[in-house]
């Protein structure tokens, strides 16, 4: 027990060194996600109101398609250089392993997001009371999102189209943490009750933290093998 | 048990059972028809236009009853590893996905006159919705790869993590407010819906269940065949 904590320590250390030092990834993820939201304005016209009205819709949305844009490289790498072959012959399970990986990867995905978010929900004229919220939101969902992201990722290793995909595969997956999350941003702008829906987006995430990784070591070993 | 699930006896099943199951599904649709289309009462609300629910009804139980299937015979491909598991998932899928579009299709021709628009965003609609991109999901994953028992196996995990969304379909229009009714004759306690209508709604309902089998054993034997002559091709000697 006490060598699988200090193992996951070691491990989720490498991982999100690695992710800020490649670089072009979390860059990809910040750049699109700014740009893309930025956008709106100019298609759906720069009223306040209507703006506002959609704001956490399109920072959700955008949010989730930012995310989806590493899905694809999260094992590739490391299935082309036969990195993902030493994995298997590790004395440590395989699903702790793909645990580290994804929540290395969400970690630093969800500090970026955590950034720009504010920044991006101000621009479109958020409420300011409303951050504390969204944030959170941010934080229960992005363990979520990283997994099923990472099984479409598995998934599609060695298939024959693989962007597309992906996308088809978990998009109406991941749309529970799309609906929830929104909620709850939604609920509170009209003053309900916003727990039940953080309450569902938890359950969404503990549901995905449990089985999802064993679900994914055993889709890497079929990919191997 | 071991008897039962011999592969050769599970073809030898499916070729006996296929006709009858084509037999019954030809009576019953046209007797179903029948009732439904003329010996049946219109809907003191709805006037004809509820005529729609006698097919609209067995394509949307079929969607999600297929998916079922799926996920069941997913399991035991993966757990005991069958080898005809994953073919009868394969080959029951596009008849799913053909049911669940069926489903959306004559559900938008339904609401339109009933609700006035042909599509609502509420969580009955947009969870078959969900039902029928995982259909399409399947349906790519399986043939992704040069090697189709890694797709099957691949295939058949996405399978059971999409099976959440059956409870989903079935309890959204309990749990969220939803133009689509509640359930009226899946229900605890006696259903809600006229006796004049539940007849010819069961008649069409298991007569499209039998359809569908019929059209299922059809995909499963020819995928049997196929895998048959797929695996011979694999492992034959090669000649220098």
């Amino acid at each position: 027990m006490k060598q699988a904590r200090s193992f996951f320590m070691v491990m989720i250390r490498r991982e999100v060194r690695l992710h800020i030092g490649q670089g072009q990834a979390w860059l990809g993820l910040a750049v699109f996600f700014c740009l893309a939201s930025l956008l709106f304005p100019f298609g759906v016209g720069p009223e306040p109101q209507l703006l506002t009205r959609i704001a956490s819709g399109i920072i959700w949305v955008m949010v989730l398609l930012a995310v989806s844009l590493a899905w694809e490289r999260l094992f590739l790498d490391d299935y082309m250089d036969g990195a993902l072959d030493q994995w298997l012959l590790m004395p440590q399970s395989l699903a702790l392993m793909v645990l580290v990986k994804v929540l290395a990867q969400a970690m630093v995905n969800l500090a970026i997001l955590l950034l720009l978010v504010p920044l991006v929900a101000l621009l479109l004229g958020m409420p300011l009371s409303v951050l504390p919220l969204v944030e959170l939101t941010l934080i229960l969902a992005m363990p979520s999102l990283a997994l099923f992201g990472a099984m479409g990722s598995a998934l599609s290793l060695g298939a024959k189209n693989g962007t597309g995909l992906i996308a088809l595969l978990m998009i109406p997956l991941v749309l529970p943490v799309l609906i929830f999350a929104v909620g709850a941003v939604e609920a509170s702008l009209t003053q309900l009750p916003y727990l039940p829906h953080l309450y569902l987006l938890a359950a969404v995430m503990i549901f995905a933290l449990a089985t999802l990784p064993l679900a994914i070591a055993y889709i890497l070993r079929q990919a191997v093998a | 048990m071991k008897q039962f699930t011999n592969p050769k006896t599970i073809v030898k099943w499916a070729e006996l059972l296929q006709p009858v199951a084509g037999l019954m599904a030809a009576i019953l649709i046209m007797v179903g028809l029948y009732y439904a289309l003329i010996n049946s009462p219109a809907d003191y609300q709805q006037g004809q236009a509820v005529r729609i629910m006698y097919i609209h009804v067995p394509f949307a139980w079929l969607a999600t009853m297929v998916y079922g299937i799926m996920a069941v015979v997913s399991a035991v491909g993966l757990i005991w590893q069958h080898p005809l598991a994953h073919l009868a998932c394969r080959s029951a899928a596009p008849l799913g996905a053909v049911f669940t579009a069926l489903c959306l299709v004559t559900g938008s021709i339904w609401g339109q006159p009933m609700w006035g628009t042909w599509w609502v965003w509420d969580a009955r609609l947009t969870s078959v919705l969900v039902l029928f991109f995982i259909y399409l999901g399947y349906l790519s994953l399986v043939r992704a790869f040069d090697n189709p028992l890694k797709g099957e196996k691949l295939a058949a995990i996405l399978v059971l993590v999409g099976s959440v969304n059956l409870p989903i379909i079935k309890f959204s229009v309990d749990w969220w407010h939803s133009l689509h009714q509640p359930a009226s004759v899946m229900r605890l306690g006696k259903p809600t819906i006229a006796l004049p209508m539940l007849i010819p709604l069961l008649l069409m309902v298991v007569g499209y269940m039998s359809f569908f089998v019929y059209l299922w054993l059809m995909n499963f034997r020819a995928a049997v065949m196929e895998r048959k002559n797929y695996l011979k091709e694999i492992n034959r000697p090669q000649m220098e």
